[in-house]
């Protein structure tokens, strides 16, 4: 291809017809070459103006909306969550908080509970007790009562099988009787051992 | 056929006249291979670009995303970051057309068949240069008023007798400096990135034909790095395309650069 251009050069050269074109100094712009290229520049530029640049600048913005929207939705989504967060601690400490309150309430009902039965228990054995120790006294009073009369009836027929005949005077026997059994008596309120030693004796 | 041979026994370096290559017709209005390159990467460009973004994805496919690469780093690497966020917007079609056209063009340097790069025939960086210098002038006057315009090429504090100077230099940065510098640096790699491809491709030619026993061999250093700078030149490519954008960010930001 040089070679040919270096030919055609040398050929016009010799034929004359390159003139002052092909000699000029190259910095010389060229009237022609000048005006294709400002309507060449022209034509693109005003293309690009009107559409290609319009065009790509439509859909970068479009980019740009696609994004600032993505990231709000992320940043309304992340508020929501975190605000979902802070209500369910809250619920949380809330309940926890109820549970100490709760089982704090049980432990003092159930420490007023068994002190409400301890004092009933001591009530209920204090009773018992009250009750045995009646009871103890009613059943020896009884014993005493019982035991007046046949320890009387026994000492009278003893006496009598003693004496051999039975006495007729029985208002003297009967003061008799009982005279005895007010020291036997008197006897026992000093204890209850002298009144076994006399009944033995 | 007779002038080919003669050119082929004496070597005959790529030179300027090398990119003059009109196709139909001659003189000032001549059609030429740089022309129809450029027309047919415009076509391309639009074609390519507007069936791209006719369904573009917010979940980007893969040719989909490849473009949002190469518009992401114009708008926001040097637009954006550049002129600021609250006035890049109405320059990142300039910006965007000025990287593509010119990066596609370079490339079209090396990319066969065509391999001729557009931007090395002066015209053509010009015609973009001409472009940012219109914008950035009108952007300055529409902002401040010619008047302010004016006033603000001045920083403010100078010596009462420094301010004609700085002034006048100024004004040549503005209106000439500017758009020259961004016109020569595009034009200038370019034509000499390309004649350094045709050294060696026509270098390498020559020895393999015409060089006598072993200097035969030579032409195969000299085809390697005929490749080498062919990679080289894809760097090239899109490294003019980024700065050719930068400054011209640069020069839209110094507007609304509140002091200078």
């Amino acid at each position: 291809m040089g070679a040919i251009d270096n030919a055609a050069g040398v050929l016009a050269a010799e034929i004359g017809e390159g003139g002052f074109w092909e000699d000029a100094y190259p910095v010389i712009p060229h009237p022609g070459e000048l005006i294709v290229g400002i309507i060449s520049f022209a034509i693109l530029y005003l293309l690009y103006k009107r559409y290609v640049v319009p065009r790509l600048e439509a859909m970068l913005a479009e980019r740009q909306r696609a994004i600032e929207g993505g990231i709000e939705r992320a940043e309304a989504m992340q508020a929501e969550a975190k605000a979902a967060l802070e209500q369910y601690r809250a619920q949380l400490a809330e309940a926890r908080n109820e549970a100490a309150q709760i089982r704090d309430q049980a432990r003092a009902e159930g420490q007023q509970i068994l002190e409400e039965l301890r004092v009933q228990a001591q009530e209920e054995s204090a009773r018992i007790v009250a009750r045995g120790e009646e009871q103890i006294a009613a059943s020896r009073q009884q014993v005493v009562n019982e035991l007046r009369g046949q320890v009387g009836a026994l000492a009278v027929e003893l006496a009598g099988r003693v004496v051999g005949e039975s006495l007729a005077d029985d208002a003297r026997r009967q003061g008799t009787v009982d005279r005895f059994l007010d020291d036997l008596d008197g006897m026992v309120g000093t204890g209850h051992g002298a009144v076994a030693a006399e009944g033995t004796r | 056929m007779t002038t080919v041979v003669s050119a082929a026994e004496e070597f005959v370096p790529p030179s300027a006249p090398d990119f003059w290559q009109p196709l139909i017709g001659d003189g000032a209005f001549a059609v030429t291979r740089a022309m129809v390159v450029m027309v047919l990467v415009t076509i391309g460009l639009a074609v390519v670009m507007m069936l791209a973004t006719r369904r573009l994805a917010v979940v980007p496919g893969r040719g989909q995303f490849r473009l949002e690469g190469v518009y992401g780093l114009v708008r926001n690497s040097i637009g954006r970051d550049i002129i600021g966020t609250a006035h890049f917007r109405p320059y990142v079609p300039l910006l965007f057309t000025l990287f593509t056209l010119i990066l596609v063009n370079n490339l079209m340097g090396i990319i066969p068949p065509v391999q001729f790069p557009t931007m090395s025939r002066i015209g053509f960086p010009l015609a973009l240069a001409l472009g940012v210098y219109v914008v950035y002038l009108v952007a300055g006057v529409r902002r401040r008023g010619l008047g302010g315009f004016l006033k603000n090429l001045v920083p403010s504090g100078l010596p009462f007798w420094v301010v004609p100077v700085v002034f006048v230099l100024e004004l040549v940065t503005f209106l000439v400096t500017r758009p020259v510098t961004l016109t020569l640096r595009l034009f200038g790699n370019m034509f000499a990135g390309h004649i350094l491809l045709l050294l060696f491709a026509l270098g390498g030619e020559y020895l393999l034909l015409h060089g006598e026993g072993l200097l035969k061999l030579v032409s195969i250093p000299a085809f390697l790095m005929f490749f080498l700078f062919s990679a080289f030149e894809i760097l090239i490519s899109f490294l003019q395309a980024y700065v050719f954008i930068l400054l011209a960010s640069v020069y839209i930001a110094e507007v609304y650069a509140d002091d200078h």
